[in-house]
């Protein structure tokens, strides 16, 4: 009963955190009903026993990846109130459109025909006494490693990718370089003159190394 | 009646255990705050808080009632909503935190087997009472300071996710309790995680300073630079909120730190009288050392120059604790071939 509550609680919250993210006339406000929708996700993980992956949705989708969303659409100077002027005036042709994409997807799931094998498979029940971290470690790097792998690998291309497209270095900013920075020593950078009284600094001048700029 | 007992009873001592860690987790910040000025008005040689009551013991209350009273400013530029959400969230995530962090034996009010998971998560938020708080303030410091904190929390729990990653290889489980429970060896003091795994610990002390935007990383608030960042345009309780959110982030990493790399409640040496004495006390004179050395960092080691920052981030921190993850993780899998061998 208190789950079933519990449910309806957070299930009532995303359906309504979700519309509100397509609704809401500020994009900041979009994105904060995202993390709201993200985060009730994450309460619903944790109502079906899935404790780790609500934690790690969390630690991703929230901690990170919306915070780089939420970056970028604070900077965007966009008058998105202009755009999603007529959102609701078109929503009936995007309810259609879902409708009949829903209803296709009905008609190709429904004469799916799963071999009788294959539920038992999905469903392996998790071994009792181990918890639900362990078992999903025990799973994605015994049977399902090369694929972990792979998508690792993806990710890490896509990665160097970005860097690769955004990196370029100008030639006439000045940069710290701190290894050399640290390698330098007193008499790299001083010169200690004994000055003359009445003829300054004469032929003992400070010659140019030695005015102390970091390279 | 058996309603009572199913449901309605347990709530009850939840919420009676919720209640009585809030408190003292309130009173000892108030004090923890008063230390910090403390200790940091010594290294200056000033006296600190010294007025209001014995020592100064009460100024942190009086501080609360002053800003209780204060009327809150909302900038008429502001997004109303957005604005006092902010303060709220940064306060509520920190106390949050607290509900998975066992003090002793049993002593916490959900000791969740994700519980690494929970504090991290939680921390990964509290991101989000910055730039909320930058953003709707409307005006070009606290934006600015909102960009900067995104950019530097967002770095710093990288290599802090590592951290734990090495910690939870060794221990074997993200249950905080069995963390501490894995660090109970025959060496006491030395069997904690701090030395076999002690760059790590460095590496985990100023990433927490980081994370809590405590000086020398302090850039979101800089004096100098942004007036004072993020919280320009907060007064009275708002401004409270953020402070106090601040604090109990500060004493949510002291208590991370001492679970994940001081033995938790464990007693430094595991005979006689030393065993005596309450796991209690010695996990609070630990979290409290690791927070003499937060305000220690605070009083002696200058700003670092926000390049500098993302430097460290992730062109030392990252790679180290990567490359320390790797090691740690075949020294477990392969290192009693390597005994083995020596035999």
């Amino acid at each position: 009963m208190i789950a079933a509550a519990f449910f309806y609680l957070f299930a009532g919250i995303l359906v309504a955190s979700a519309f509100m993210v397509i609704a809401s006339k500020n994009p900041v406000h979009s994105v904060l009903y995202l993390i709201l929708a993200f985060v009730n996700a994450a309460g619903l993980f944790v109502m079906m026993g899935a404790e780790f992956l609500a934690m790690i949705l969390v630690v991703v989708y929230v901690g990170a990846v919306a915070v780089l969303f939420l970056f970028v659409v604070m900077m965007l100077d966009v008058d998105f109130a202009e755009l999603k002027k007529g959102v609701l005036q078109y929503l009936p042709v995007g309810l259609l459109l879902g409708g009949i994409f829903l209803a296709e997807l009905l008609l190709v799931v429904g004469s799916w025909v799963i071999g009788p094998g294959v539920p038992k498979a999905i469903t392996a029940p998790i071994p009792t006494g181990i918890s639900n971290t362990e078992a999903i470690g025990l799973v994605l790097y015994t049977k399902y490693v090369y694929f972990f792998q792979i998508s690792g690998m993806i990710l890490l291309v896509a990665m160097i990718g970005a860097i690769v497209l955004t990196l370029r270095h100008k030639e006439r900013v000045k940069r710290q370089n701190i290894s050399a920075q640290n390698a330098r020593t007193p008499e790299m950078s001083m010169q200690v003159v004994k000055v003359r009284q009445g003829q300054g600094l004469g032929s003992n001048s400070v010659d140019a190394n030695s005015t102390g700029s970091a390279s | 009646m058996e309603f009572f007992w199913t449901y309605l009873w347990p709530l009850i001592v939840i919420l009676a255990q919720s209640v009585l860690l809030l408190v003292v987790l309130l009173v000892a910040i108030a004090y923890i705050l008063l230390a910090d000025r403390k200790i940091w008005a010594a290294v200056q040689m000033r006296r600190g808080p010294n007025v209001v009551g014995p020592f100064g013991l009460f100024q942190s209350f009086a501080d609360l009632l002053k800003f209780m009273v204060k009327e809150p400013v909302i900038p008429a530029g502001a997004n109303k909503g957005v604005f006092l959400l902010a303060p709220l969230i940064t306060c509520v995530l920190a106390l949050a935190a607290w509900a998975v962090i066992p003090v002793n034996v049993g002593w916490a009010i959900a000791d969740i087997n994700v519980g690494v998971l929970y504090i991290f998560a939680v921390s990964s938020l509290m991101v989000y009472g910055v730039i909320m708080a930058g953003w709707a303030s409307n005006s070009k410091y606290p934006f600015l300071a909102a960009l900067r904190s995104a950019a530097q929390m967002v770095s710093y729990e990288v290599s802090i996710g590592f951290v734990i990653i090495t910690v939870l290889l060794c221990a074997g489980s993200l249950n905080l309790t069995a963390i501490v429970e894995a660090q109970n060896g025959p060496y006491g003091i030395f069997s904690w995680y701090w030395l076999p795994l002690f760059p790590m610990f460095i590496v985990f002390f100023i990433s927490a300073l980081a994370e809590t935007n405590r000086p020398p990383f302090d850039l979101v608030e800089a004096e100098s630079e942004l007036v004072a960042g993020f919280m320009v345009e907060y007064g009275s309780s708002p401004y409270m909120m953020f402070m106090l959110g601040e604090y109990v982030a500060i004493a949510t990493m002291c208590a991370m730190g001492t679970i994940l790399f001081l033995g938790g409640w464990l007693p430094p040496v595991p005979y006689a009288p030393f065993t005596w004495v309450p796991g209690i006390i010695w996990f609070v004179l630990k979290a409290f050392f690791l927070f003499f050395g937060f305000a220690m960092v605070k009083a002696i080691v200058p700003r670092y120059r926000y390049d500098q920052l993302m430097r460290l981030g992730w062109k030392v921190f990252l790679p180290l604790s990567l490359a320390m993850v790797v090691i740690v993780a075949g020294v477990l899998q392969y290192g009693h071939l390597a005994t083995a061998a020596m035999k």
